[in-house]
C-alpha cells in the first residue's frame, strides 16, 4: 500500500516503523516540517505496563528504548516545605531528542523514506489523501488534517484554564517530583523528572489569574526563566532552568468521536490529548500506532478493507484512550483547585495527590508502598483519636446510647492502624466505631406515621451491617410531611415513644449478641410537593389513587407534570412548620437517637425553599440565594435549638440542582458555610431531584467532587454517598480528605 | 444470568412461518425469553404483533421488547398494546422502552423529536396509571401490569429508569460497556432510593454459520445501523460470529451483574436458533 505519514512525532515514526516491518513492500513515507533533530519538549514518562507491548511489537526498538531510559521509583511531594516520598511506581524515561532518533534510524533501517523540513498545508493535505492509500495524520496538538477533516470526525477540543510551560534543567533529579510553591501572586507547582543522568523535564503550570498578576503574560522567556528558577530554587538545587521554545500555553483537552475520515486515519495528540500531569500521551501516541499497524496488516494490503480495518483499530483503541482521558480529566481538575488543599497536612496532601485520578486507591496503594500507606493509617487514626479525645470533655450525656460517651473509651494511639474507613469519628459526645453509613431506604411500612416491625427489622440489619452510623428513612415533621401513605413519622408523641422502645430492643439486641455500639441517626423532614405519593415501589411521585392529601412548598409549582399542585406555604404558616421540625428534634432527642440528620435535599420541603427552580417567592424567603436560603437557616436554628446541645446535628443538603437554570454549587457552598455558622456538624452532601428532568452524571463516585469543595471550601466535615461500594473506595476518600464519612451501598448480600 | 433469543422479525423480509418456528423451538430450548427491537421507517416486523405472534405458540418464555420506541405512540395505545400481550401470554410480558435515536422514525410518524425526553417519562406514568385504573382496558394479567425496563444511556435516562421503570434495558455493547452503565443505573436507583435493585438486561447480536452467513449478518448491521454513520461498522464488528466469542460475551455480563442477556439473530434462519441452542447447551 502507499501510505503517507504526516508528522514525524513518535505517532508516526513508530507506525511507520512497524508498519514497514510487518510487510516491506508497503511505500511508506514520513513528512516532517522540522529538521531531524530538532526537537522541542524534553524529557518523556513511561509506566512498566507500556513497555511489554514495545516489545512485542518491534523488539529491536524496544531494546534501543529502554537502553536509553533512566528508571526510578519513587515520587516526591514537597509542600510546605516538607518532601513525602512515595515509593514503588516503577517509572522510566527517555529524553524525547533520543526517542525520536532511536524511531527515525529504525524507520530509515526499514525502507522508511523520511522527508523533514516539509511542512504541508492544508490544500497539500487534501491533495495528499487523494493521492495515496492512507494517509496517517500524525501532526500532532494543533494538526493541519484536524483542520481538513475535524467536522467529519466530530472535534471536541477544549482549551484548560491554567497555563504550563516545559522547561528542562540540567541535573537528574531523583525522583518524580511534584513541587508546589506560594509565591506573592499565588500557588504554582513543578512536575518534574529526570530523563537522563544529567537532565531533568520541569514543567511549571499554574492558574491563569496568578499567570497574569505574576505578569508572565507580558514576560520575555528570560523573564519567565528567571521568576521560575528563583521561586524552585530549592528544587533546582543552584541550578538553571533551560528553555527549548519554552512558552506559556493552555493545555488542549482534544477528543474526537471518530478517529477516521475516508482514507485518512488520525493518531496520537492529533486525535487525543491527555493532559500532561498523567504523563501518558507519548504512550497513548505509540500504542495507537501499534494498534493502526495492526489494522494495516490485517487489511492485507487491500484498500477496500481499509474502513473495516480503520474501525478495529478505533474500536481497540478509543475505549482505553478514554479512560485515560477520564482519569486524565480528574488530575487536571485537581491541579486547576489544588489551592483547596493548601490547608492539608503533607502526607495527607500527598495521599490525595496520589489518588488524584481515581486510578490509584488505598488499595492499590499499599501494594506499591505499604509503608506509606501504614503512615497515612497512623496519621489518621491519630488525627481521629486526639479529635476523639478532645471532643469529649462535654457533660450532660443522655445515657441512652452506648455510643455516647464521656470520652474514657477513647482508644490508645496504635502503630497499627485500621484503614481510615475504620478510624472512630467523634461529633459532639458521639463516638462512632467507624466512618461507615449505613442509609436504608423506606419500606413505606408506616400506618399513620407509626412505625413497625419492618423498621425495627430495618434497624436491626443495619445495625449488625458493621456500619458505624445507621439513618433513618425520613420521618415525617407533620403529616402532610409524609412522602408516601406508608412513610415514618415524628410528628406525634406516640411515634416518639415507639421509636424509642424500637431503638431500645434493637440495641439490646446487638449488645446481647455482643456487636459494637453503633450510632443511630433520625432523618427528619418534610415532603412539601413530593408528598402524598404512592409507594415508592411503584414509581416516583406519583399521586394516591385515593386519599390525597393537600400539598405545600415554597411556591405553587408542580414537582412533575403527573404530580398535584402544591400550595404556597404563607409567611404565617411558617413558625408552625418550624415548630413541627424543632418538635420533632426534641422528640428525637427523647427517643434516644444519637444524632440527627435534617433533610435539605431530594426536592423536599427545605430543599424547595432553597432552589430557584422551586422557589419563586417574593417575599422575604425568595428571590435572592440569602432569602432562599432564610426559611432553611431558621428550622435549623430552631432544631439546634431543640436537639440537644452535645449532640451532633447533620444536614442532608442538595449541593446542586444539576440544571441549568438551579442550584449551582457554589450557592451550595455557601449554603454550607452558613449551616456550620448555625450548628451543623456534619454536611451530607446530595444532588438533584429538586425537579424531575435534570442532567445527571451517574460517574463512579458523582457526589464526592461536590463533598470535596464543601468540605475543602467551606470547612465542614461532610458525609457522601453515590454508588460507594468497596471498603477501599471509602477509605480511599476519606484519607484524600474528600468527605469525614461515607454511606456505603452494599451490594445484596 | 438468563439468557433470551432475539426474534427473527427484527430482520427485513423475514417469513411468517420462520418466526412462529423459531418462537417454538426457542420456547423449547435453552432460552428464559423471545426478544424484539422497535423501529418504523425500517423492514422489521412491528414488535406487539410479533410478540402477539410467538405468545400464541409459546408457554414458558418471556417476552420482552428491547426497547420499544415510546414516544411515537401514544402512552394510552401503548398500554392497550401492552396489556393486550400480557393478557395473550398468560403474563409473559417485559416492557422495554425507551427513545430510540432515529430522528426517521420520528419523521415519518409525524413526532416532533424534540422534549421527547420528558414526554417519555409522562408516558411512563400514563402507562403505569392507564393499567391500574383500567382507563384503557384490557387490564393487564398481572396486578401492576407487566415489569417496565427504560433505556438509553444519558444520565436523564438514568434518573427516569430509576424513577418509574422496574428495570434498565442496556444498548449492547462490551462486557465493560455494559458494566459501566449498569454501575450507573444502580446509582441512579439507589440515589431516587427505590427499595430492592433494578432488573438489568443486555443485549448483543449474533449470527452463526459459514463465511456467507457471517458476511449476511454483517450486512443486515451495517444496515440497520446506517444512520449512526461510522458507528454502524463498529457494531458489525461487534457481531458474535463465533461460539467462543459467544461464550466469552457471556461470561463477561455474568460478572458484570446482567440478569438477562438477549441475543438478537442477523440473519432469519432457523439454523440460527439451533445453532445459538448449541452453544448455550
Ligand atoms: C508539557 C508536556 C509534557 C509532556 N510530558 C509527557 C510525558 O512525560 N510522557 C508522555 O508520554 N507524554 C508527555 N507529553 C505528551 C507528548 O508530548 C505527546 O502526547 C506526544 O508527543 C504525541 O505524539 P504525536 O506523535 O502524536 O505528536 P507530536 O509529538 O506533537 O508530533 C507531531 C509532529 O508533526 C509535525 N507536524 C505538525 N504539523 C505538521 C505539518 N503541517 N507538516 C509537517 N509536519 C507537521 C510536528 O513538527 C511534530 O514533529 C507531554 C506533553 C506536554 C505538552
Amino acid at each position: 500500500m502507499r501510505i503517507a505519514v504526516l508528522g514525524g512525532g513518535p505517532a508516526g515514526l513508530y507506525l511507520a516503523a512497524l508498519a514497514m516491518r510487518a510487510d516491506p513492500s508497503h511505500d511508506i513515507t514520513v513528512i516532517e516540517r522540522n529538521p531531524p533533530d530538532a526537537t522541542f519538549g524534553w524529557g518523556v514518562v513511561f509506566s512498566e505496563e507500556t513497555l511489554g507491548e514495545f516489545r512485542e511489537a518491534d523488539p529491536k526498538s524496544y531494546e534501543e528504548i529502554t537502553e536509553s531510559f533512566v528508571r526510578w521509583d519513587a515520587i516526591d511531594v514537597r509542600y510546605r516545605g516538607e518532601t513525602v516520598r512515595v515509593g514503588g511506581q516503577a517509572f522510566s524515561a527517555i529524553a524525547r531528542k533520543e526517542l525520536l532518533g532511536i524511531l527515525q534510524r529504525r524507520c530509515a533501517e526499514l525502507g522508511v523514506a523520511l522527508e523533514f523540513e516539509r511542512e504541508l498545508t492544508e490544500e497539500d493535505v487534501r491533495g495528499l489523501a487523494g493521492e495515496v492509500d492512507l494517509l496517517v495524520a500524525a501532526d500532532g496538538v494543533n494538526s493541519t488534517a484536524r483542520r481538513v477533516w475535524g467536522d467529519e470526525l466530530g472535534s471536541s477540543i477544549d482549551p484548560r484554564s491554567t497555563r504550563y510551560v516545559w522547561f528542562g534543567t540540567d541535573f537528574g533529579l531523583r525522583a518524580f517530583t511534584f513541587s508546589f510553591r506560594e509565591s506573592e501572586h499565588g500557588l504554582f507547582q513543578a512536575h518534574a523528572y529526570p530523563f537522563d543522568a544529567t537532565t531533568s523535564t520541569f514543567i511549571v503550570e499554574t492558574r491563569e489569574e496568578v499567570w497574569q498578576r505574576a505578569g508572565l503574560d507580558r514576560a520575555s522567556d528570560e523573564e519567565s526563566i528567571a521568576f521560575c528558577e528563583a521561586l524552585f530554587a530549592e528544587d533546582l538545587e543552584g541550578h538553571r532552568l533551560l528553555s527549548n521554545r519554552s512558552l506559556w500555553f493552555n493545555f488542549l483537552t482534544v477528543k474526537h468521536d471518530t478517529w477516521h475520515a475516508g482514507n485518512v486515519a488520525f493518531m496520537g495528540d492529533a486525535v487525543h490529548t491527555a493532559h500532561f500531569t498523567i504523563g501518558s500521551g507519548t504512550k497513548l501516541a505509540m500504542e495507537d500506532a501499534i494498534s493502526l499497524a495492526g489494522a494495516i496488516e490485517r487489511c492485507g494490503g487491500d484498500p477496500a478493507r481499509l474502513e473495516q480495518a480503520l474501525t478495529y483499530y478505533e474500536l481497540e483503541r478509543q475505549p482505553a484512550v478514554e479512560r485515560l482521558q477520564e482519569a486524565a480529566r480528574e488530575s487536571q481538575t485537581y491541579f486547576e483547585n489544588v489551592d483547596r488543599y493548601a490547608g492539608f497536612e503533607p502526607v495527607q496532601f500527598a495521599f490525595n495527590l496520589l489518588t488524584r485520578s481515581g486510578r490509584i486507591g488505598h488499595g492499590n496503594l499499599a501494594l506499591r508502598d505499604p509503608g506509606f500507606v501504614a503512615r497515612v493509617d497512623a496519621w489518621f487514626a491519630e488525627r481521629a483519636r486526639a479529635a476523639s479525645g478532645a471532643g469529649a470533655a462535654g457533660q450532660g450525656v443522655s445515657a441512652t446510647s452506648p455510643v455516647q460517651t464521656s470520652g474514657e473509651r477513647t482508644p490508645p494511639p496504635r502503630r497499627i492502624a485500621p484503614p481510615p474507613m475504620f478510624a472512630p469519628i467523634r461529633l459532639g459526645s458521639v463516638l462512632l466505631p467507624n466512618r461507615a453509613v449505613q442509609a436504608p431506604v423506606s419500606t413505606d411500612a408506616a400506618v399513620d406515621g407509626m412505625p413497625g416491625e419492618a423498621h425495627a427489622g430495618q434497624l436491626a440489619e443495619a445495625l449488625t451491617s458493621g456500619a458505624g452510623l445507621v439513618i433513618t428513612e425520613m420521618l415525617a415533621v407533620s403529616p402532610e410531611g409524609r412522602t408516601t401513605a406508608g412513610s415514618a413519622g415524628l410528628y406525634l408523641l406516640e411515634h416518639a415513644r415507639t421509636w424509642e422502645r424500637l431503638l431500645a430492643r434493637v440495641r439490646g439486641e446487638l449488645s446481647a449478641a455482643g456487636g459494637p455500639p453503633v450510632g443511630v441517626a433520625a432523618q427528619i423532614g418534610h415532603a412539601g410537593r413530593r408528598g402524598s405519593s404512592r409507594p415508592r415501589r411503584e414509581g416516583l411521585d406519583r399521586p394516591l389513587a385515593v386519599g390525597n392529601w393537600p400539598l405545600v412548598s415554597a411556591s405553587a409549582l408542580t414537582y412533575a407534570p403527573w404530580s398535584r399542585f402544591p400550595r404556597e406555604l404563607l409567611p404565617e404558616e411558617l413558625p408552625g412548620i418550624r415548630e413541627a421540625f424543632a418538635r420533632a428534634a426534641r422528640w428525637a432527642g427523647e427517643a434516644g437517637f444519637d444524632v440527627l440528620e435534617v433533610n435539605m435535599a431530594q426536592g423536599y420541603l427545605l430543599a424547595a425553599f432553597l432552589s430557584p427552580l422551586a422557589n419563586e417567592r417574593r417575599d422575604a424567603y425568595g428571590g435572592s440565594p440569602e432569602g432562599r436560603l432564610r426559611f432553611p437557616l431558621e428550622v435549623v436554628e430552631a432544631v439546634r435549638e431543640a436537639w440537644p446541645a452535645d449532640r451532633p446535628l447533620v444536614v442532608r443538603l442538595v449541593a446542586e440542582d444539576r440544571h441549568r437554570r438551579g442550584l449551582s454549587l457554589d450557592e451550595g457552598v455557601t449554603a454550607a458555610r452558613a449551616l456550620a455558622d448555625r450548628g451543623c456538624d456534619v454536611v451530607h452532601v446530595h444532588g438533584g431531584w429538586t425537579v424531575p428532568e435534570t442532567r445527571p452524571e451517574y460517574r463512579r463516585f458523582h457526589l464526592v467532587p461536590a463533598s470535596d469543595r464543601i468540605r475543602n471550601e467551606a470547612g465542614v466535615p461532610t458525609m457522601v454517598g453515590g454508588r460507594i461500594v468497596t471498603r477501599d473506595d471509602a477509605s480511599t476518600i476519606l484519607a484524600a480528605g474528600r468527605a469525614d464519612l461515607c454511606v456505603l451501598d452494599l451490594p445484596p448480600p | 444470568m438468563r439468557v433470551g433469543v432475539g426474534l427473527p422479525g427484527i430482520v427485513p423480509g423475514a417469513e411468517g412461518d420462520v418466526v412462529l418456528e423459531w418462537a417454538r423451538r426457542a420456547d423449547s430450548g435453552p432460552f428464559s425469553s423471545l426478544g424484539t427491537i422497535d423501529r418504523l421507517a425500517y423492514g422489521n416486523q412491528e414488535a406487539f404483533a410479533m410478540l402477539a405472534a410467538a405468545a400464541a405458540v409459546t408457554s414458558r418464555v418471556r417476552l420482552v421488547t428491547m426497547a420499544v420506541i415510546a414516544p411515537l405512540r401514544p402512552a394510552a395505545l401503548l398500554a392497550k398494546e401492552a396489556a393486550t400481550v400480557d393478557r395473550l401470554s398468560g403474563g409473559r410480558l417485559v416492557l422495554g422502552l425507551a427513545t430510540g435515536a432515529r430522528q426517521e422514525d420520528y419523521m415519518v410518524a409525524g413526532v416532533d423529536g424534540r422534549g421527547r425526553g420528558p414526554r417519555f417519562s409522562e408516558q411512563l406514568v400514563a402507562i403505569r396509571s392507564a393499567w391500574e385504573e383500567g382507563t384503557v382496558g384490557p387490564r393487564p394479567a398481572r396486578e401492576g401490569g407487566p415489569p417496565i425496563l427504560v433505556g438509553g444511556s444519558s444520565g436523564p435516562a438514568f434518573a427516569r429508569m430509576a424513577r418509574l421503570a422496574d428495570g434498565y434495558v442496556h444498548g449492547g455493547g462490551p462486557p465493560r460497556a455494559f458494566a459501566n452503565a449498569a454501575a450507573r443505573a444502580l446509582a441512579a436507583w439507589s440515589e431516587a432510593e427505590r427499595p430492592g435493585r433494578p432488573d438489568l438486561w443486555g443485549q448483543a447480536y449474533f449470527t452463526l454459520g459459514d463465511g456467507g452467513t457471517v458476511e449476511r449478518g454483517a450486512m443486515y448491521l451495517r444496515d440497520y445501523y446506517a444512520f449512526t454513520g461510522p458507528f454502524a461498522e463498529k457494531i458489525a464488528a461487534g457481531n458474535l460470529t463465533t461460539s467462543q466469542a459467544i461464550v466469552d460475551l457471556y461470561r463477561g455480563y455474568e460478572d458484570a451483574g446482567c440478569d438477562e442477556l438477549v441475543l438478537l439473530p442477523t440473519v432469519a434462519s432457523l439454523d440460527q436458533v439451533d445453532r445459538l441452542a448449541q452453544v448455550l447447551a
